[in-house]
């Protein structure tokens, strides 16, 4: 295996609704300063790859006209992915493995402001038994929390105090949307949204960017101090039934964290992409973290959730505290699908 | 053949969403330039070149695109089509014919009609210009230009617009 690291990140404020930029305008800055911080020319990053989703954008092959915040004149090797830009990484490092390559630019951008993202969302489901009957996103992960919650034990106010906490932590995080202190026993007086789920359990609906540059071997090594090396990475899918599978368990997660090695060493810290308060807690079974692992100091989605984006910026996230030293092995998540379907995992290494 | 046990070979599964288009910052300001009969571009602070539309990026230097340029309304055929395939989405009836117009000043050429004009004397490096709609009816969408018409000018040399085609 080629040693492969993350050796910049950036990512636009999450905002519930852009009105100013369009897409290009979006993604621009944020890969501009994702290529700067890398240290690495534009014109010689040997591969750029993208995530976003057409649904979305309202527009056919929209991430072709995202293109203009590139550069793509004259031509460049590029690539996209219907999906979150997590795993426009994982094809980049796919490549990279190869050996094709030693560099490349990934992003990914999400508007939901444009649509109604629960309508939007519901798309995603089976064609022909459920879309029909247009449940919701949040319907459908408060159907996972009440078979999360009655099979372990966990209660509703173990959630507040997650979204509590994300919200708290997301205080020092410049891109998130939503933060603040918030007492868990006040935010459990709220109504439910969806019961099990009050709001505080759900993520916003944001708008967002995010860029991240990877470098092989030598390369990150010059051009980074300290690199975010990639030790293991895997991601597993599972049935799209959603009534083929435990929703209380995410065995995806297990294997692909199995497999990613992260019981293999002391984890310090986790960004894990769970948009709603109970998915944290099955991420967290699955992935057997310890109690004092800490999970989502940027606040994590339920500070700012912008689609297509929020996987990519996990992996960002965690790889930050490595470049910056606050932390020496970290786990970085990314799910897609409704109720955790999907889902990506990588140990992340400081130098 | 029983009901039952007879093949479904389709189902009904309509979708219907609503989008609200961001235009953005670049375009934004050239419709509101269209609203007012005119047409503005911007230029890349890196390579120079004059976008109409305006982008808000240069596609080959990827930076933001902001210092504003107005172009007129003249410019020159680099390339045309003779459509001749009815559709029901079009607003006008076959055969018509489509062309890039390089506007003076612009290095971006963009797809328009062209009217006034018999169909055989179309040409490349002809120069053409915008027929706006009458002031009244002008707004922020492209369509505040009708469509181009033919000047009395000398054809423009290929060497002019050979980078545009």
């Amino acid at each position: 295996m080629r040693d492969v690291a993350i050796v910049s990140f950036a990512q636009a404020k999450n905002v519930r609704r852009e009105l100013d930029a369009n897409e290009v305008e979006m993604v621009m800055p944020v890969v501009r300063e994702a290529v700067e911080q890398s240290g690495i020319p534009r014109r010689e990053i040997d591969f750029t790859c993208s995530g976003s989703c057409d649904y979305l954008a309202g527009q056919p092959f929209s991430f072709v006209s995202a293109l203009d915040a590139v550069g793509a004149w004259p031509p460049i090797s590029e690539s996209h992915v219907e999906m979150d830009g997590a795993w426009a990484l994982y094809e980049a490092w796919v490549k990279i493995q190869i050996g094709d390559i030693d560099s490349a630019l990934i992003y990914a951008f999400g508007k939901a402001s444009m649509g109604d993202l629960p309508d939007v969302l519901t798309l995603q489901l089976d064609p022909y038994y459920m879309a029909p009957l247009s449940p919701d996103s949040v319907s459908l992960a408060a159907l996972q929390a009440r078979a999360y919650l009655e099979t372990s034990g966990h209660s509703e106010r173990d959630l507040a105090v997650i979204a509590a906490r994300s919200r708290k932590d997301a205080k020092t995080n410049p891109a998130a949307q939503l933060t603040g202190d918030f007492d868990p026993e006040r935010l459990l007086g709220d109504p439910y949204l969806v019961s099990p789920l009050r709001k505080h359990d759900c993520p916003p609906i944001s708008d967002g960017a995010a860029a991240i540059v990877l470098a092989a071997g030598d390369l990150a090594r010059k051009v980074s101090k300290r690199p975010a090396w990639i030790r293991g990475i895997d991601h597993r899918i599972e049935a799209h039934g959603l009534g083929n599978r435990d929703l209380a368990k995410s065995l995806s997660t297990a294997e692909a964290g199995r497999r990613a090695g992260v019981g293999d060493g002391n984890v310090d810290v986790a960004e894990l992409h769970a948009p709603f308060t109970h998915q944290e807690l099955i991420l967290r079974d699955a992935l057997g973290l310890a109690n004092d692992v800490r999970v989502n100091p940027s606040g994590g989605p339920l500070a700012g959730n912008p689609m297509m984006v929020a996987g990519l910026a996990r992996f960002g996230e965690a790889a930050r505290l490595l470049m910056d030293g606050q932390a020496s092995r970290a786990v970085a998540h990314a799910t897609s699908g409704p109720c955790l379907q999907q889902n990506m995992v990588a140990v992340l290494e400081g130098e | 053949m029983s009901e039952s046990t007879k093949p479904v070979t389709a189902i009904k599964a309509p979708v219907h969403l609503e989008f609200s288009y961001t235009a953005g910052r670049a375009s934004t300001r050239f419709l509101h330039g269209m609203a007012e009969g005119k047409i503005l571009g911007q230029r890349c602070p890196e390579c120079g070149k004059v976008y109409v539309p305006p982008r808000g990026s240069c596609t080959i230097c990827a930076v933001p695109t902001e210092a504003e340029v107005e172009v007129t309304g003249k410019g020159t055929v680099t390339t045309f089509c003779i459509v001749r395939i009815p559709s029901d989405s079009l607003s006008i009836d076959p055969p018509f014919t489509c062309a890039h117009i390089l506007l003076d000043g612009a290095d971006l050429p963009f797809f328009a009609l062209i009217q006034e004009c018999p169909f055989d004397e179309v040409r490349m490096g002809m120069r053409v210009e915008a027929v706006w709609v009458p002031k009244e009816e002008l707004g922020p969408t492209f369509e505040s230009i009708k469509y181009f018409r033919p000047i009395d000018e000398p054809d423009a040399a290929f060497e002019s617009y050979k980078e545009h085609l």
